[in-house]
């Protein structure tokens, strides 16, 4: 019977919430879960993460997306096949495994009302920053705007982010974390009288008649709006391996959703493939919650995210492995091992640099591509709409905020309301806060200073951030660059205040304090792993900016940061010599990460699942590329690769890539041909029930 | 200047046209299939839901559907594809005592013109369709040897059979002229180039009208638009195509069956029809056709939709397609499916080219007779 207490019971960042326990069954076991948490997540609480078998080849399957879209985590819920990722808990639930095809059992069908038709000024669609951003400029003006969400509460991904933001705080909140911006935008759309709210509401599709489907909790609604937003966000892009079906491999959003949004302690040992932003922080909030992460891996000669989100795992005892990418992942019922390799400059993996760790679990996080079919068929439906955030253009969260912000102003105007006024600034912000990292500047930390109390900025990349220049009382840390962009430069006269330390969300700000000894230095670190991994007294291992071990530090103590209580400050006593570069300190012992003594057998790449609704393999697709077949709807309809379940989400970047291997130009290839339904729904959706006294 | 030669030029490479190419090459005749999509059978061919039935109310569909499912049954032993074939049988159900009439009269003559058929009790349906709701059902019709196969996998199977037997494609090529001289059609022009031919086959399907005007010939083809669906796959719950020709407001008949994959495919004819080429989907097909299928199945409420789309039903008068020579003496049309281009495709494709080969059976050319141009489009086809 499995023991279902695979809970974070405690977290540096996120409180521990009230929860009731129920009772469910899978396969008839009994277990226990929370009410109301995804079926999913409550069964990966129990150690559950084998879902079924695929009625193709019988191969296992599991969680991948956990976000409602991919449908690889369908299980028997109550006798009915459902996305395991969007069906909340509920007492006394009977859960079965899906093993092949399901049966369709003899059952009524949804509680819903009939289809009703629904007018707005504005639909958005999505409930993430961009879409609550816009929401809040109609409100204000008072124009009808309905924002719908498929989750149970706004914020988008918002609600995953526990790290501090970039940006400057006058503008977006930088300093504060993503799931407090998400609350507090959240409590001011739903004071808005103009804004209505639908959550656990799905977007179906975007019809000629200049109509949007909405799956809403009660019923199927036509909305005809006047202007559509479409904020949906970004999905992550896969990559095809041997093994990247197995139960334990999946994106790092989906590790996100269970770690963070509810608090499933889902993995022991964490590999990361991909040094993005998301793979970094995915690595990041592993370490939070008290995993171990044996490596990241990233294709690229350098990670693609911040160098600051980069060096905060590395100090923290988390190799990033550049040129490298995975091989196999390795496992009969689910993910055992995985297999990384180097790469070349043309992303071939080098013979004989293999190496294979042992780990329960693979992130997935190669990249974000825009949800935008709603957008594009809006457009080509000729409706007034416009597209904000991820959808347009992936980049951070901050600005999305502004640019759905702009996108709100727009509509209003657009709308014929008057005196809409759009701020010069504003789009030039905007721009600025999407800039991806920049170039990175020599680092000159001042070894030579051995005297008073001074910060060490060990933030040496241009990136769209400045909390630490605003936050200074003395206004001592200027830029001679972009007052945003620049580099930032300390001009002394500090006085120890630390809310440089207390406030960066890079974690690259430290102290360095002479004043009470020259030969034994105090370094405060800021530090977000919980204070149980403070002990007073214990000896750890202080590392640079980027990780590198440079000797012994004594904890001296540690405090709540004024203003940032999630973040510690803590005191190390270090060498004076090495003072000025102290960073961090592992957490990670080197000797509890190590790769196997003999790297495994890698099968051949042909086996990679690029489809993995209908398991269909880059070898049929490279076969039938070389046979010459250049149109994407005819490999279709031969292999059925994006006939399958996600509607050829996973899949069409995948057989572009393979025609791109194969040397085939893009103009030659013509796409698959998008069509609704962008979610699967019972059918009883669109016809309803009457209730027991006959009311639709 | 025509750049090259062929005795036949197809227009079109869809569900009629590909087929033909491929009976056309099988005579040694040398052929063209000019298509503007770019692979075989993107146009409504693969909007096609799959059924495949001799079910019908005029003779000579019954027997071009019988020799096209005899490809079908056939194609996966002697070409070794799979192209989904699935015998599933069709079933036509009643409701009502005036469609029991429809079926009453059918089946004798459907029996005579060598279809398996016959009428079945309302206890005979809920066997061949378990899980049919049995409140106010009388019975129907029950065609064992109908069944379903997919149209993409078949028209791709016949296209890659047809360049095996030498026939060309030019895929991206759309037809936008006809060279006539005298009776003939000398040439067939496209954005592309110029082809001589010995003679061309219109079938435009959609496009019927255009294709035909190049000729100079005016064909009663008008295009009306249908919407289908698909389910995520569930285990097999019945066999057969099920079709209630019934209708209800804002709808005719609608018809569903469940495919290999164990996905349920479904369409509605819309009422009043809707007129034109537009495919593009509309938000009215689902709450018009959900209500009718979880009505007439229950179960099916708990399935979930995975895709809809639109395709084009070229209609002729009376529901029937045009066959043969029309027009310049060399030119012919194999156009106006109603719908049913999938399912009497491979039959057309034989018939017209042993008729343009010269080689036409006796039953051939009661189905040219039965079928031409100038008929008189009075006998309305009541399975449509």
């Amino acid at each position: 019977m499995p023991s279902c207490d695979k809970r974070i019971e405690r977290h540096p960042i996120l409180p521990s919430r009230e929860t009731r326990k129920v009772a469910f069954t899978f396969n008839g076991m009994t277990l226990t879960g929370v009410e109301g948490e995804a079926v999913s997540s409550a069964l990966f609480a129990c150690g559950i993460q084998i879902f079924g078998h695929h009625h193709a080849d019988g191969s296992p399957q599991g969680m991948f997306c956990a976000n409602g879209q991919c449908s690889q985590c369908t299980l028997i819920i109550d006798g009915v096949p459902l996305k395991s990722c969007i069906v909340p808990l509920a007492e006394g639930m009977v859960v079965e495994s899906l093993e092949g095809l399901p049966e369709l059992r003899d059952l009524p069908g949804p509680e819903v009302r009939p289809p009703v038709e629904v007018k707005t000024g504005v639909l958005i669609l999505g409930g993430g920053p961009a879409g609550m951003a816009a929401a809040v400029e109609l409100g204000e003006r008072g124009v009808d705007t309905i924002i719908v969400d498929d989750k149970d509460r706004l914020g988008g991904k918002l609600v995953l982010q526990t790290h501090k933001f970039f940006g400057s705080v006058a503008d977006c909140h930088a300093g504060t974390r993503g799931i407090r911006i998400a609350e507090m935008l959240q409590e001011k759309i739903l004071g808005m009288d103009p804004v209505k709210v639908w959550l656990e509401s799905v977007v179906l599709g975007v019809y000629s008649d200049g109509t949007v489907g909405v799956r809403c909790s009660d019923g199927y609604r036509i909305v005809r709006p006047e202007y559509l937003l479409v904020a949906t966000g970004a999905r992550e892009k896969s990559l095809p391996f041997p093994g990247c079906t197995l139960p334990g491999v999946y994106g790092a959003g989906a590790f996100q959703t269970l770690v963070n949004r509810d608090m499933v302690r889902c993995a022991e040992r964490i590999f990361v493939l991909g040094g993005g932003n998301v793979g970094l922080i995915g690595a990041y909030h592993a370490l939070q919650a008290g995993m171990t992460v044996v490596a990241l891996a990233e294709g690229m000669p350098c990670c693609g995210g911040y160098k600051v989100h980069a060096d905060k795992i590395r100090r923290l005892g988390v190799p990033i492995l550049t040129s490298h990418t995975v091989v196999a992942a390795h496992g009969r019922e689910r993910l055992e091992a995985v297999t990384v390799a180097a790469v070349d400059g043309s992303f071939r993996t080098i013979p004989g640099t293999e190496r294979s760790w042992e780990v329960d679990t693979l992130l997935v996080a190669v990249g974000l591509e825009p949800v935008n079919e709603f957008y594009r068929k809006a457009v080509d439906f000729g409706m007034r709409a416009m597209v904000a955030g991820d959808s347009e253009e992936i980049a951070e969260a901050s600005a999305a905020m502004f640019n759905g912000r702009i996108r709100g102003l727009q509509i209003a105007a657009e709308l014929g309301l008057e005196g809409v006024v759009i701020p010069d600034d504003l789009q030039e912000k905007a721009e600025v806060l999407k800039s991806p990292g920049g170039k990175v500047f020599p680092y000159r930390p001042p070894d030579e200073l051995r005297e008073g109390v001074f910060p060490v900025l060990h933030c040496m990349q241009e990136i769209p951030c400045n909390p630490c220049m605003t936050s200074c009382p003395k206004d001592l840390i200027g830029t001679s660059g972009h007052p945003i962009m620049g580099i930032p430069e300390y001009h002394g006269g500090c006085i120890g205040c630390e809310r440089c330390v207390a406030v960066c969300p890079g974690l690259a700000v430290t102290l360095v304090d002479f004043r009470r000894s020259a030969e034994r230095p105090t370094v405060t670190v800021p530090f977000e792993l919980g204070e149980w991994l403070l002990e007073e007294g214990r000896e750890v291992t202080a590392t640079d900016w980027e990780g590198e071990v440079l000797g012994r530090a004594v904890i001296r103590g540690w405090k709540r940061a004024a203003g940032y209580s999630q973040t510690l400050l803590v005191k190390l006593e270090t060498e004076a010599a090495a003072a000025a570069r102290v960073a961090g300190f592992l957490v990670q012992d080197p000797s509890d990460i190590q790769p196997l003594p003999e790297p495994l057998e890698t099968p051949l790449p042909d086996e990679a699942v690029v489809c993995r609704c209908e398991r269909v393999t880059a070898g049929e697709i490279r076969e039938l590329i070389r046979s010459g077949i250049r149109d994407l709807n005819q490999l279709k309809a031969i292999t059925r690769a994006g006939f399958g379940a996600c509607g050829g989400k996973t899949c069409s970047g995948l057989i572009r890539r393979i025609c791109r291997e194969e040397g085939i130009p893009d103009d030659d290839v013509t796409p698959f041909t998008d069509r609704p339904l962008f979610a699967e729904t019972q059918l009883g959706w669109f016809s309803g029930r009457e209730d027991s006294n006959g009311r639709r | 200047m025509a750049a090259a030669n062929y005795d036949v030029i197809v227009v079109g490479a869809g569900s009629v046209g590909t087929p033909l190419a491929m009976s056309l090459a099988e005579k040694g005749i040398s052929v063209l299939c000019v298509d503007l999509k770019a692979s075989a059978g993107q146009g409504n061919n693969k909007c096609a839901i799959g059924g495949a039935r001799a079910t019908h109310g005029e003779p000579a569909k019954v027997v071009l559907g019988l020799r096209s499912l005899e490809v079908f049954r056939n194609w996966k032993e002697e070409h070794g594809d799979d192209i989904g074939w699935y015998q599933g049988g069709y079933t036509y159900v009643a409701y009502d005592s005036d469609t029991m009439d429809i079926f009453r009269s059918n089946v004798p003559k459907q029996q005579a013109a060598g279809l398996e058929i016959r009428l079945v009790d309302a206890a005979g349906i809920m066997d061949i369709v378990p899980g049919i709701n049995p409140q106010g059902l009388l019975g129907g019709t029950w065609s064992p040897r109908d069944g379903s196969a997919s149209p993409m996998t078949s028209c791709y199977a016949f296209h890659r059979r047809a360049m095996e037997l030498g026939a060309e494609f030019r895929f991206r090529e759309r037809v936008t002229g006809m060279e006539v001289s005298g009776d003939r059609v000398i040439a067939v022009i496209t954005g592309r180039g110029v082809y001589g031919c010995g003679a061309v086959v219109n079938c435009a399907g959609s496009f019927a009208v255009q294709a035909g005007r190049m000729a100079g010939v005016e064909l009663p083809v008008f295009p009306e638009s249908h919407e289908a669906g698909v389910t995520e796959p569930v285990k097999r719950l019945f066999d057969p195509m099920v079709v209630d020709i019934r209708k209800a407001p804002g709808s005719a008949n609608y018809y569903f069956y469940q495919h290999e994959t164990g996905q349920v495919v479904f369409c509605i004819t819309p009422d009043p029809p809707i007129p034109g080429t537009d495919t593009d989907e509309t938000s009215e097909f689902l709450p018009l056709v959900a209500p009718r299928m979880t009505g007439l199945y229950p179960r099916l409420a708990n399935l979930k939709v995975r895709r809809v789309w639109r395709g084009v039903y070229p209609m002729t008068p009376d529901g029937s397609p045009i066959l043969g020579s029309v027009g310049p003496d060399n030119h012919f049309v194999a156009v106006g499916m109603c719908g049913q281009g999938f399912m009497l495709g491979p039959g057309i494709g034989e018939v017209m080219a042993r008729s343009l080969s010269g080689e036409a059976t006796e039953e051939d050319r009661m189905v040219l007779h039965e079928l031409r141009l100038d008929r008189q489009f009075t006998s309305e086809e009541t399975l449509k």
